[in-house]
């Protein structure tokens, strides 16, 4: 049977999302409406950190058409905070706002504008306080202190552990160690060490964060959200009001864009808090500049040093990280110390000594965004690789070749060996580009690579019905953000039970309905949640068969199924019949069950990863010398994927993810000057645009059918993104002899290094 | 005030606020949802819909300004269930990920083969700048363009 020709799977078949979505149909939490349902807006800090003396709503409660007016002080019939790390970040503000944006009071109305109007006669009296705006400020002696006291861990198995430094701003602090890394950079023939920094940027999805909660009059809870994932928001709630998992429902429409900024609770609370208050449903839609208020990428400084031999063999990394995590964890410790714990890339170092501080500051929290934590080291590693290569006299490619981890290798003691061919990703970006032939007198090019473990241990259910008429319902909670899973788990549920995509209806996440599912992010739908699909169809295909043998008298080793029917040698029975037969009626159907959950092992993070996500970039890029504009003329990402369930779609989100690199690449960054963020709207944080992007783009894939997912799949997405501003730097370096630290690269930065540069012979 | 306009070959009579926005007449009146409102600052193309053939912001065009003028969504730009060429090349050149920015991008593409019906890649990635995907990198979204002008000669 498993030699069988794939008929879906593996098929670049278009989205079965695509009609609802090219004619409008499709519905995203803003575009739903309640009966008697309330409009919310939220009073924000104007101060990076501020005492909040008194808030006083009495007069916006009072305004005509205002539902609820809601202070933090108030919050006295639920626990007011959360958080998936700390729960250290309370609904309203309560006492003391840490961060310009942060929510202080809160009105729920009949319409938007009397909301709006509500929150002009809320009266704050701010006391304003030093802030911390950045990592050298919140790190200084004596730095104000962004939370006093240590506040409880979140629901994480692995974050129980967490590692604050008490009276200091650092929230968590991450070590990982291997061999004598000092002992070996004393003794190696090359060192290399520099510093590099990485830029707070926003995930701009063009949906900003929404949610309608209502709670009905059973006392349970029902919230339509924009979230990445809906269990964990549920255990969230679950919390903070006192109720058992099983009241509250947690549903996902369609997402207008994630990339990390949808996971974990983000609006879901304030949305529950006014709806429980104004005892009605009460929906609340973010703003793109409130968007810049709710989260945003951890902007970092790194550290490295890396000794090699003489004849370029890697034999030590020290890599010291610091990660701006804004003014509340939200899931930033959890991105430290992922990020850091493959900060030696894809790389063999036999000494190793890594060390990483989440540190709070008083600006927008920081959390997940694709590549979590990986990029900022990824982009000091790959850059520092070609220093390395020049201090060498190697090639770039070929100095990473010879130091890669060959398949099957152990990356860390007890987590799952490497699953891919780098080398193959690598000669294909290389190829590609055209490494040996010399570039245009104008060009240069650079590549860079990248390794990422996604989170472990996870666990992923699915339940598979096969109905009376054949065609069947796919229960699970991956949430479709765009990615394309909804196809994905389409296409396997078709493929396994040999049905058309059109007799497979994968039903939209719900708590109350689709089984749990860790979350959707860290690159692992296809690959976990898609697994358990494909086990409970297959449980439901050995259902079927045994039905078959036992009416047509065949062992059930002799049966396959063909085109929704059994197929015997000479007989075939159709699924109709099938179920006809095990029921004595048309009616009943078939359940199978998929349940993935790998458990804790004895990995350095606690689990082992489902996969490594493995992907090389290959940059070709010019530089206006008068101006300092670098531009992106060609690009290569080879992803090694295993298997692409839909190389359609899969093509899709790599070209997504490499332009979304070069967005931190070269335009983007929030800047904030005296406690003020200055760039938090589109008209002036600049995303790339349709004319932004290369000439060439080409994203390629590695086949080797070798991943834990379905089909020998492995997880993607986020591979794409990580190698581009480490290539792109590597290839300026390369045209101009110009090496650059700190991103984005923007015009000022490169005109500037430009002209520091001396003479070239 | 009532405004009488053309809403996707449907004469409509509207009483609107002076005030109100184009885009919350469509989406709260109507009920017509595929415009999304985004940046609210006419940036990123999320809201555009075609007020006689020109694409605008819904998000920051007044509904009194549509007054005696007919305006496409993209709820009508099929013909019944028939796709609009456009629609048809976003779906097979998978130029659609999540899908907010689709209507705009449809309907600006719309525009665009108006004014030119030989666009060239250049001329496409040019008449997009306004139009903000942060999905797809763009370049399906420019293939299928290219691909729906191509069928429509």
């Amino acid at each position: 049977m498993s030699a069988r020709p794939l008929r879906v799977v593996g098929h670049p078949v278009p989205r079965v999302d695509a009609i609802e979505k090219v004619t409008g149909r499709a519905r995203y939490v803003t575009d739903l409406t309640l009966p008697g349902m309330a409009h919310a807006k939220v009073l924000r800090s104007p101060y990076a950190h501020a005492r909040v003396r008194r808030v006083d709503v009495t007069r916006a409660r009072a305004r005509p058409g205002v539902f609820a007016a809601l202070a933090g002080a108030d919050l006295t019939w639920c626990d007011p905070y959360y958080g998936p790390a700390y729960r250290d970040r309370p609904v309203l503000a309560i006492g003391v706002a840490r961060y310009e944006g942060e929510p202080v009071a809160a009105v729920a109305a009949v319409d938007e504008a009397t909301a709006e109007e509500a929150l002009e006669l809320i009266d704050v009296d701010y006391e304003p306080l030093a802030p911390v705006m950045t990592l050298e400020e919140a790190l200084a002696e004596d730095a104000p202190l962004v939370h006093a006291g240590q506040p409880p861990a979140g629901h994480f198995a692995d974050l129980s552990t967490l590692r604050p430094r008490p009276g200091t701003n650092i929230c968590h602090q991450f070590q990982f160690a291997r061999g004598d890394a000092a002992a070996a950079l004393g003794g190696a023939d090359v060192v290399v060490e520099d510093a590099y920094r990485f830029p707070a940027v926003q995930h701009v999805a063009l949906e900003p964060h929404a949610a309608v909660a209502a709670w009905d009059e059973t006392g349970a809870l029902t919230l339509w959200a924009s979230t990445q994932n809906p269990y964990s928001v549920r255990v969230e709630l679950a919390k903070m009001f006192d109720v058992p998992l099983a009241r509250i429902r947690v549903v996902v429409p369609h997402l207008g864009g994630g990339f990390g900024s949808k996971t974990y609770a983000k609006l879901e609370p304030l949305a529950a808090t006014l709806a429980r208050a104004a005892a009605r449903p009460v929906r609340l839609a973010a703003s793109v500049p409130e968007a810049f208020q709710t989260v945003r990428r951890c902007a970092s400084r790194v550290a490295v040093r890396a000794g090699f031999r003489r004849d370029g063999t890697l034999v030590a990394v020290a890599c010291d990280a610091d990660y701006d995590v804004g003014a509340y964890a939200d899931i930033g410790p959890r991105v430290v110390q992922k990020g850091t714990y493959t900060a030696t890339g894809p790389y063999r170092v036999p000494h190793v000594r890594l060390e990483a501080r989440a540190v709070y500051t008083n600006t927008t929290p920081g959390g997940a965004f694709r590549g979590f934590g990986v990029p900022q080291l990824a982009w000091a590693l790959e850059s520092l690789f070609d220093v390395a290569a020049d201090r060498l006299d190697r090639d770039p490619v070929d100095l990473r070749r010879q130091n890669f981890l060959a398949h099957g290798e152990e990356f860390a003691p007890g987590d799952t060996p490497i699953d891919g061919k780098l080398e193959e990703s690598l000669s294909r970006a290389a190829e590609a580009i055209g490494w040996t032939r010399a570039p245009a007198a104008d060009r240069g090019r650079g590549v860079a690579a990248m390794l990422k473990a996604s989170v472990a241990p996870s666990v992923s259910e699915a339940i598979v019905r096969l109905h009376a008429d054949g065609s069947v319902t796919v229960l699970a909670s991956a949430v479709e953000m765009g990615q394309g899973t909804r196809t994905v788990l389409t296409q396997i549920a078709a493929e396994v039970l040999s049905v058309p995509l059109a007799r497979v209806t994968v039903v939209q996440p719900d708590t109350a309905v689709t089984p749990y599912d860790q979350t959707t992010s860290s690159s692992r739908s296809t690959a976990m949640t898609g697994r358990a699909v494909q086990v409970a169809a297959e449980d439901v295909r050995d259902q079927l068969l045994a039905i078959a043998a036992q009416n047509l008298g065949v062992a059930a080793r002799e049966l396959a199924l063909a085109d929704g029917a059994v197929v015997a040698p000479a007989r075939r029975l159709t699924y109709p019949e099938a179920l006809a037969l095990k029921f004595g009626m048309s009616g009943g159907e078939l359940i199978g069950r998929g349940v993935i959950a790998p458990g804790r092992t004895a990995a350095p993070l606690g689990g082992s990863t489902p996969f490594w996500e493995m992907a090389v970039g290959a940059a070709e890029v010019s530089v206006d010398e008068e101006t300092g504009a670098v531009r992106v003329e060609r690009y290569v990402s080879v992803a090694d994927v295993g298997r692409a369930i839909n190389p359609l779609l899969l093509e899709g989100q790599d070209e997504g993810g490499v332009v979304q690199g070069l967005g931190h690449t070269l335009l983007e960054e929030m800047l904030y000057a005296d406690g003020h963020l200055l760039n938090g709207t589109l008209l002036v944080y600049r995303v790339p645009r349709a004319d932004d992007t290369p000439s060439e783009l080409e994203c390629h894939f590695v086949e080797n059918a070798d991943g834990s997912g379905p089909f020998g799949a492995k997880g993607a997405g986020e591979g794409s993104l990580i190698p581009v501003s480490p290539a792109v730097a590597n290839a300026l370096a390369r045209l101009t002899g110009v090496r650059l630290r700190d991103l984005p690269l923007t015009p000022e930065r490169v005109w500037r290094a430009l002209r520091a540069r001396s003479p070239r012979a | 005030m009532t405004i009488r306009l053309v809403v996707n070959g449907r004469p409509r009579d509207l009483e609107v606020a002076p005030h109100a926005l184009l885009l919350d007449v469509l989406r709260d009146t109507l009920d017509l949802k595929g415009a999304k409102r985004s940046c609210d600052t006419q940036v990123c193309g999320a809201c555009t819909v075609l007020v006689d053939g020109l694409a605008v912001s819904a998000c920051t065009y007044l509904a009194v300004e549509a007054d005696g003028r007919s305006v496409l969504t993209v709820e009508g730009l099929a013909d019944g269930e028939s796709l609009h060429p456009l629609q048809r090349a976003f779906v097979e050149a998978g130029a659609v990920q999540c899908g907010f920015c689709t209507s705009g991008m449809l309907l600006t593409a719309k525009a665009m083969l108006a004014e030119n019906r030989t666009p060239t890649r250049d001329d496409v990635l040019h008449y997009l700048r306004g139009s903000l995907c942060r999905c797809t990198g763009y370049r399906k979204i420019v293939d299928a363009v290219l691909a729906a002008a191509e069928t429509a000669r």
